[in-house]
């Protein structure tokens, strides 16, 4: 079965073979005397082009090259949670027991733990019916996740057995009488990263993913099983923010593919994450989370395929019914593995040395996130929220993977290197940045947050718009020349930005706002800017205002935990009467 | 594999010579050249393929020809004997030495071509290194095993600022065994000669090693130096258990080697030419800085590189800046303003910052202090801008308090002299300098508790 063929050329990443007959695009291939992981990109007559997933230096034309057959694939089961891998599945700390600290080629080790044995829970008896895609027990794979086993895609039957008990992956728990002959089920199951994981059906996005960052919830909310770019420049916060969205997002697993990233960043992820808790269960949050690290230093065909290993992982517990968030950071670097490769079969380039597919490719990567309806009888619902960072060359939006990634998602978060460098983090753009699900969650905000936030973001937006309008008068004329009204606008932009847009990561309390806090939050304000806008009606000076203590008071409200805030909000407003009350008396007089 | 000679060469174009007939050769292999008049060069294998093998020479392909050229192919990949015989050696770009001294001999013989490190090994960097430069403790902390470049330009004071660094740098409460590994790639004579007085001066030259292909050297070299410089740090840094701190000096000149390679070999070029693997390869070069888990040396990298006409968004220093943790900006008008080092802050970055920093490794005051002067200065900035316009009369109280911060953050907190060694305590205490100006309610970025503490005391002083 197992074909074998000879290298005739190697370039780079890119590797020709001979004798490859019957090869099919995608096999796997294991390549020279170190047996090096790569696949089947192109075939020419009795040639096949093969990309590589490791470093190439070394090999030399005539050694062998072996055909297993198989499509590159992920191995699905328990003990995906709290993994890190790198583009190919293999896991990161297995390789280090295995060769070091620097990470030696042709190793081959299996993506899930072969020893381990799980408490199975069986859901269904003998004599059942089951079809694709039901479940027929779990294994509780953390404490944070049930993990449901499935029937796999493509078998239906009757449970002709069903065991309880400790098993490991490789032991069956269950056997299917199909009408084709029967069929093992094992606790974990192989699936191909190149083809989408099929489902029932699609459904509307109508639930936000809530971050707990106010600039995301309030103002540019991406749904659950939505799609979201973020293209930043570099040093304009864009790691932090995607860490922040991993850290808080309210999906129940989340996925993180560090995609041709630094190194030391994956580290930094790999300390803070175990520490780091779940805010709602108070356990680790490494309990929901894979990861997928394929750092810039290594090999770039395995950066190509990280994005794929990623997705289906995620579509894996979307399938149990969970609500899943995949970060993949950066799309930006994924594409110039498909240009590098692509430069090296000497493909004809599109713009900028991108290949033509790129579009699309990255179309269909988007097009697998989604709420859905899984392949089920029992029509489980779970969602896959894909956001993407893209990392455009001297922040130029108009380049192609920039401007095929806008094509495809409905939620565009800004970063703005400007911002970044007077320190405004979040460093979102609001006047740039846009959701297009506002209209799908209103009635979701209307319901659980409160009647008039939508008016109120709308209101706040608007402010901001005015603020950004009136800024190009002052810049010309100062802002001493403008009407006493106008000062007001700018002095209430200003307190949205500097008291409710800014968040620090790093301040315990701040790094996360429910959405309840956040209604408050606007609420004062907005309040504010209603009182002040009064006064000065009334005849005040917008430079009384901007004194008054309350002020600093509101500006504290983000750093007060949230069982203080309803209180201290209920404060603030008392004050605000007094201290505007006494701003028009004074006028009077 | 034994070597093996060949006088086939069929082709010699640029710097690439196509040798037919080859059997097997490697990717990555090394091999000889020698011309007719017994001129030897050395190359390595880019294209291996079955009867023909591209080669690229490190050296000038002068003199060469299709005939009377014969290539030993070196059965081996590029390597280099690494041992404590090479602090304080200089060594030309290829790594055999430079200074007239015997050659290195060594059991260790390492290849320069390192395998990625397993980032599940990775430590955390969190040692801040005080540089003694206020705008790089204070605002932009670099810690140990990061990799910060300096973006500069030509004609502007970046040797110093390096020489400063490698000079003044320091971790707190350490005396641990620290050298200085300096690969030049492409830059003059009197540059290198700058670096070498340098060290020499503070006596750093015995725990420096220094790799120089300088202009008048063959452009393909650069190709291997910044590697030969990575491998003999990571020999230093983890098996003899120093902290290295690596100068790479100028990336610029590294790229164009690259791009001149990929011309030759006609392939599909990316922006401004450069091949579309320029990112890949540069991250095999930086992402050899960093700490590993278990070992006690660590590899500091400060590469410097110039941007062509200023220009930021310039392939070379953006596809760095999305490796590297961050950068230290050579700003050209502060240059003129007469300030050194000039370093514009608002331009800089780095991303290790907030591991390094805080209550137990330098002080509680220090995020908030970077944060506010930080946003002080760029405000102070706008408004500077704005009275150029309507003039300084026609300012807010607020405004006018915010360009005097502006004023004061440059000349004190910036300007600092060449040999002046700043200790991170004298450095956040300048900044409350700074701020003085402002109010207590403006000071938006320090927590109220902190303000209260350490405003009363510096301004007590």
């Amino acid at each position: 079965m197992m074909k074998e063929g000879t290298i005739v050329r190697i370039t780079g990443p890119v590797v020709t073979s001979e004798g490859l007959e019957g090869a099919k695009m995608f096999d796997v291939v294991r390549v020279g005397q170190l047996g090096l992981v790569g696949e089947v990109i192109k075939l020419e007559g009795s040639r096949a082009v093969l990309q590589i997933y490791e470093d190439t230096t070394g090999l030399r034309p005539g050694e062998k090259v072996v055909n297993t057959g198989q499509a590159l694939s992920v191995e699905l089961g328990p003990g995906l949670l709290t993994s890190i891998y790198d583009g190919i599945q293999r896991p990161l700390n297995v390789l280090k027991e295995k060769s070091g600290d620097f990470i030696s080629r042709g190793l081959v080790i299996p993506a899930l733990d072969e020893a381990k044995k799980w408490e199975f829970v069986p859901t269904k008896k003998s004599g059942d019916k089951v079809s694709q895609g039901e479940i027929i027990g779990t294994v509780q794979e953390t404490q944070l996740v049930s993990h449901k086993i499935m029937i796999p895609p493509g078998v239906s039957g009757e449970l002709k057995e069903i065991k309880g008990g400790k098993f490991t992956i490789r032991e069956a728990v269950a056997r299917v009488k199909t009408p084709s002959g029967e069929v093992d089920i094992f606790l974990a199951s192989k699936w191909r990263v190149r083809t989408p994981r099929p489902i029932s059906r699609k459904l509307p996005p109508d639930t936000p993913l809530l971050t707990g960052q106010r600039v995301f919830d309030t103002f540019f909310p991406v749904a659950k099983g939505g799609t979201a770019a973020i293209p930043g420049p570099f040093g304009s916060g864009k790691t932090v923010s995607q860490q922040q969205l991993a850290k808080w997002s309210d999906s129940r697993i989340i996925v993180y593919v560090g995609c041709g990233e630094r190194g030391n960043e994956m580290t930094e992820v790999l300390a803070t994450f175990p520490e780091l808790e779940d805010p709602r269960s108070k356990r680790p949050l490494m309990e929901r989370t894979i990861l997928v690290a394929n750092t810039s230093n290594m090999p770039v065909a395995a950066r190509e395929a990280s994005i794929y290993t990623g997705i289906t992982i995620a579509e894996y517990y979307r399938d149990m019914g969970y609500d899943v968030a995949l970060m993949a950071d950066s799309t930006s670097r994924w594409a110039e593995a498909l240009r590098e490769i692509s430069g090296r079969l000497e493909e004809m380039p599109g713009e900028e040395g991108y290949p033509a597919y790129l579009g699309s490719r990255l179309a269909e990567f988007y097009e697998r996130s989604g709420k859905v309806v899984a392949l089920s009888p029992e029509e489980r619902i779970g969602s896959v929220t894909v956001v993407g960072a893209v990392s455009p060359p001297g922040g130029d939006f108009s380049e192609p993977v920039s401007q095929n990634t806008l094509r495809v998602t409905r939620v565009f978060w800004a970063l703005d290197a400007s911002l970044a460098a007077r320190r405004h983090f979040p460093s979102i753009n609001w006047l740039t940045s846009y959701s297009l699900y506002t209209d799908d969650l209103r009635a979701w905000y209307q319901q659980a947050v409160g009647r008039d936030f939508p008016d109120m973001r709308t209101e706040a937006l608007g402010i901001l718009q005015k603020e950004a309008e009136l800024q190009d008068i002052v810049q010309l004329v100062g802002y001493d020349a403008l009407p006493e009204s106008e000062k007001g606008v700018m002095d209430l932009a200003k307190m949205i930005r500097e008291d409710y847009l800014q968040q620090s990561a790093y301040d315990p309390v701040d790094t996360y706002t429910s959405v309840r806090k956040q209604y408050l939050m606007m609420k004062t304000i907005l309040e504010f800017g209603k009182m002040e806008a009064e006064a000065i009606k009334s005849g005040a000076q917008a430079v009384q205002i901007a004194g008054l203590p309350v002020k600093t008071r509101i500006a504290r409200i983000k750093w007060t935990p949230e069982d203080q805030t309803e209180a201290l909000v209920q404060e603030i407003g008392n004050e605000m009467k007094q201290q505007f009350g006494a701003v028009v008396q004074e006028v009077k007089v | 594999m034994q070597p093996v000679s060949y006088k086939t060469v069929s082709q010699v174009a640029g710097p690439l010579i196509f040798v037919k007939k080859v059997e097997n050769a490697a990717y990555g292999e090394m091999v000889e050249v020698t011309n007719a008049l017994g001129e030897r060069v050395r190359g390595q294998v880019l294209d291996a393929g079955a009867g023909l093998a591209v080669v690229q020479v490190f050296g000038s392909t002068l003199g060469l020809s299709t005939e009377g050229t014969s290539v030993r192919f070196l059965g081996e990949t590029a390597r280099i004997s690494v041992s404590d015989e090479m602090l304080g050696r200089v060594f030309n770009g290829l790594g055999n030495p430079r200074d007239n001294g015997p050659g290195i001999v060594s059991k260790t013989k390492v290849e320069i071509v390192g395998s990625g490190i397993n980032p599940y090994s990775r430590e955390e960097p969190s040692e801040f290194i005080q540089t003694g430069i206020s705008t790089i403790d204070g605002m932009n902390t670099l810690v140990r095993g990061q990799k910060l470049p300096l973006f500069s330009a030509a004609g502007l004071p970046h040797n110093l600022l390096a020489a400063q660094i490698a000079r003044q740098a320091k971790v707190l409460s350490s005396s641990e065994n620290f050298s200085v590994v300096f690969a030049a790639m492409g830059i003059t004579s009197e540059e290198a000669n700058f670096f070498i007085r340098q060290f020499e001066e503070t006596g750093a030259l015995e725990r420096t090693v220094l790799f120089l292909n300088l202009s008048s050297d063959p452009s393909m070299e650069r190709i291997l130096t910044p590697r030969l410089a990575l491998t003999t740090a990571e020999y230093l840094a983890y098996e003899r258990e120093s902290h290295v701190l690596v100068i790479l000096t100028d990336m610029t000149n590294y790229c164009e080697s690259l791009r001149e390679i990929s011309a030759a070999r006609s392939e599909v070029p990316g922006r401004r030419g450069y091949p579309g693997y320029t990112y890949t390869d540069l991250a095999t070069i930086y992402e050899r800085a960093g700490k590993i888990k278990g070992r006690k040396g660590s590899i500091t990298q400060i590469p410097i590189l110039t941007m062509p006409a200023d220009d930021k968004t310039h392939p070379i220093p953006d596809l760095t800046g999305y490796i590297t943790e961050g950068q230290i900006y050579v700003s050209r008008d502060l240059d003129r303003a007469g300030i050194y080092p000039p370093i514009d802050v608002l331009e800089s970055l780095s991303r290790l910052m907030n591991q390094g920093i805080g209550p137990k490794r330098t002080r509680e005051d220090h995020r908030g202090m970077a944060d506010q002067l930080y946003a002080s200065y760029a405000q102070g900035k706008d408004v500077r801008a704005l009275s150029a316009i309507v003039g300084e009369e026609a300012l807010s109280e607020t405004d006018r308090k915010f360009l005097k911060v502006a004023q004061r953050f440059e000349s004190m907190f910036v300007k600092q002299g060449v040999n002046e060694d700043r200790s991170i305590e004298q450095t956040l205490d300048l900044g409350w300098q700074v701020i003085d100006p402002l109010s207590d309610s403006e000071i938006k970025r320090i927590k109220p508790e902190l303000i209260e503490k350490y405003r009363k005391r510096t301004t007590a002083q």
